[in-house]
């Protein structure tokens, strides 16, 4: 039946003497199987050899601070509200006149915690956030875990080290 | 058109015709599946053999289904992405982009011809995995492994062109809705291009080990065929239907995300079985990369966003400085924007035929009812019919051949 101007119809030509014989498709077969032999590998060494991902890659998430070394996360919550998972929770807290050097904002997150087993890893708190506090790393995966308390990663793991800054968002 | 609706009234709906027959123990009762290594995904095929041979069986449906109808119900519209790309998880990118594309249409948004370049090479790629994933694993059922093992290479050049893209490789969550996230670098380019350049070989490479292959064609000619009508009458489409005869193909009668400017041919065959599917699927492949060729030479440079302020985020940097765009940015993000009132249907050609999404809008921030139109769902129906008279192997590869992936048939 013919509904558009665009139909080809595949009409494969019989098989020929040669080729309806069983044996030597088996070894055409064989064949390819030994030219690739010979080629470039496909693969690499995993562990001591990483392939390069891409700088938009959505990995582990990481809570930025800004170039003083305050972290840039306002609780505003708009990553949580964002995120199709429900995985994120934060509590606010107001910064006093002694943690200025601590938060940017004079609101802060005291608790953030993504839960990485319902993370789905979409990438959407990151386009959500207005403060570029929150960021998904290309170069980091949640790795494998062991226990459920282990799942629930808190500001100890998220926010980054003051010393080792990350090369994600504005810093990049 | 005549012919199709000739086609629709002559023949009795047929989805109850099969069931199981009562047996005193001549028959032997064979679950096939849930989680049986032939199925490749997770549902169940009761099947009641006479000796060899297949004489009923029923299928049971549902083992995931995550009920993401509903799920939608109580999510914003850009939350809904990554619900989609768990339907058919081989070719993930089509399933974001009928869905951006039906928001579009009740929002009446107008995309950049960039963004729809952009989007048609990304589903043409994503069509590649979803058909290579199909056929070699047809290979794979009927004792190739050489081919499947040589063709993944490529799948996973098409990943990771999807992760410079968007990120990720196989739940992409790609472009939004009025476009795409970000525009296409230079890496993604020229990744595309090697692939394209790469391709070729390999595809041509697969289907000298296949098509012409006296032990394969023996295994797959005349098994699990299908009519047209009966296929009709189930509501086939995409390349089951096509391999049947009938070049119904969505991208062609209902031409969507700037289609028509492309050349392409809708290959069909005519019995219906499963060499005819694997022919069409590979054959469509060439046409897939055909498209892809001439949307990269003619992508214009018009931005990769429609410039709606109300539904398409603002810049970040316009974010972080500007009170109006932070303002907007907040208010997408909440869903405070409201959706006009309405009802759509948009439907795109799937990997597997056409996915359709049936949308309801009262007006608010959530769809009032969403429904995924689902080709693997009626595939599924028919496989008993298919089966039936055939051998147990012969149930195997035609199930593998009709690509029904457990994603989506139980969304
Ligand atoms: S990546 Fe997605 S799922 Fe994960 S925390 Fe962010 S928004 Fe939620
Ligand atoms: S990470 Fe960003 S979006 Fe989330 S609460 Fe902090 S500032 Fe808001």
């Amino acid at each position: 039946m013919q509904l558009s101007n665009r139909t080809k119809k595949i009409e494969p030509k019989p098989l020929n003497f040669w080729e309806r014989m069983y044996l030597p498709v088996i070894f055409q077969g064989l064949n390819i199987t030994i030219k690739h032999l010979f080629k470039k590998k496909a693969t690499i060494r995993y562990p001591e050899v990483k392939r390069e991902l891409s700088p938009v890659f959505r990995g582990l998430h990481i809570l930025k601070r800004d170039a003083q070394g305050r972290e840039r996360c306002t609780a505003c919550g708009l990553c949580a509200l964002a995120c199709p998972a429900e995985a994120i929770s934060m509590l606010s807290a107001e910064r006093t006149k002694e943690e200025k050097h601590l938060y940017r904002e004079e609101k802060y997150a005291a608790v953030y915690e993504v839960n990485m087993l319902r993370c789905i890893f979409c990438g959407l708190c990151e386009e959500a956030c207005p403060k570029a506090a929150i960021y998904l790393q290309k170069d980091k995966f949640a790795p494998a875990f062991f226990g459920r308390e282990e799942v629930i990663y808190g500001k100890d793991r998220l926010v980054e080290s003051v010393t080792n800054r990350a090369k994600v968002g504005l810093d990049q | 058109m005549n012919d199709l609706n000739v086609a629709f009234n002559t023949q009795k709906p047929t989805p109850n015709n099969v069931q199981l027959l009562e047996s005193d123990g001549a028959l032997t009762t064979l679950n096939l599946g849930p989680t049986h290594p032939a199925t490749h995904g997770v549902f169940q095929n009761i099947i009641q053999m006479d000796g060899e041979k297949i004489v009923s069986g029923e299928t049971t449906i549902g083992y995931i289904h995550r009920a993401f109808e509903k799920l939608a119900e109580r999510r914003p519209f850009y939350q809904i992405t990554p619900l989609t790309d768990r339907l058919n998880y081989c070719s993930s990118p089509i399933n974001n982009m009928g869905w951006h594309m039906t928001v579009e249409k009740l929002l009446q948004i107008e995309v950049p011809k960039r963004a729809q370049y952009m989007r048609v090479i990304m589903m043409e790629l994503a069509r590649i995995a979803d058909h290579l994933i199909c056929n070699s694993i047809l290979g794979v059922d009927t004792g190739a492994y050489t081919g499947f093992l040589y063709v993944f290479q490529q799948r996973e050049s098409i990943y990771e062109i999807f992760e410079e893209i968007c990120g990720t490789r196989l739940t992409t969550n790609m472009g939004r809705v009025g476009g795409m996230e970000r525009d296409m670098n230079e890496r993604a380019i020229a990744k595309l291009k090697k692939f394209l350049n790469e391709f070729p070989v390999v595809l041509r490479e697969f289907e000298s080990m296949f098509n012409r292959n006296r032990i394969f064609i023996d295994r797959t000619k005349g098994v699990g065929g299908i009519s047209a009508e009966s296929a009709l009458n189930y509501g086939f489409t995409g390349p089951n239907l096509r391999a049947a005869g009938v070049d119904y193909d969505v991208r062609a009668m209902n031409p969507y995300s700037s289609y028509e400017d492309f050349e392409f041919e809708i290959p069909i065959a005519e019995n219906g079985d499963t060499f005819d599917r694997f022919m069409v699927r590979g054959q469509e492949m060439w046409q897939s990369l055909r498209i892809i060729e001439q949307a990269l030479a003619k992508m214009p440079n018009d931005g990769f966003q429609a410039s709606e302020q109300h539904y398409v985020l603002p810049e970040k940097k316009k974010v972080y400085e500007s009170m109006e765009a932070l303002i907007y940015h907040f208010k997408i993000i909440m869903g405070e924007i409201d959706a006009p009132e309405g009802e759509v249907y948009h439907s795109v050609e799937g990997g597997n035929g056409e996915l359709g999404y049936y949308l309801i809008s009262d007006g608010g921030r959530t769809p009032y009812r969403l429904h995924f139109r689902r080709p693997c769902f009626i595939y599924y129906q028919a496989y008993p019919e298919m089966v039936i008279g055939s051998q147990l192997s012969d149930a195997i590869v035609t199930l593998s051949s009709m690509n029904v992936i457990a994603g989506e048939l139980d969304a």
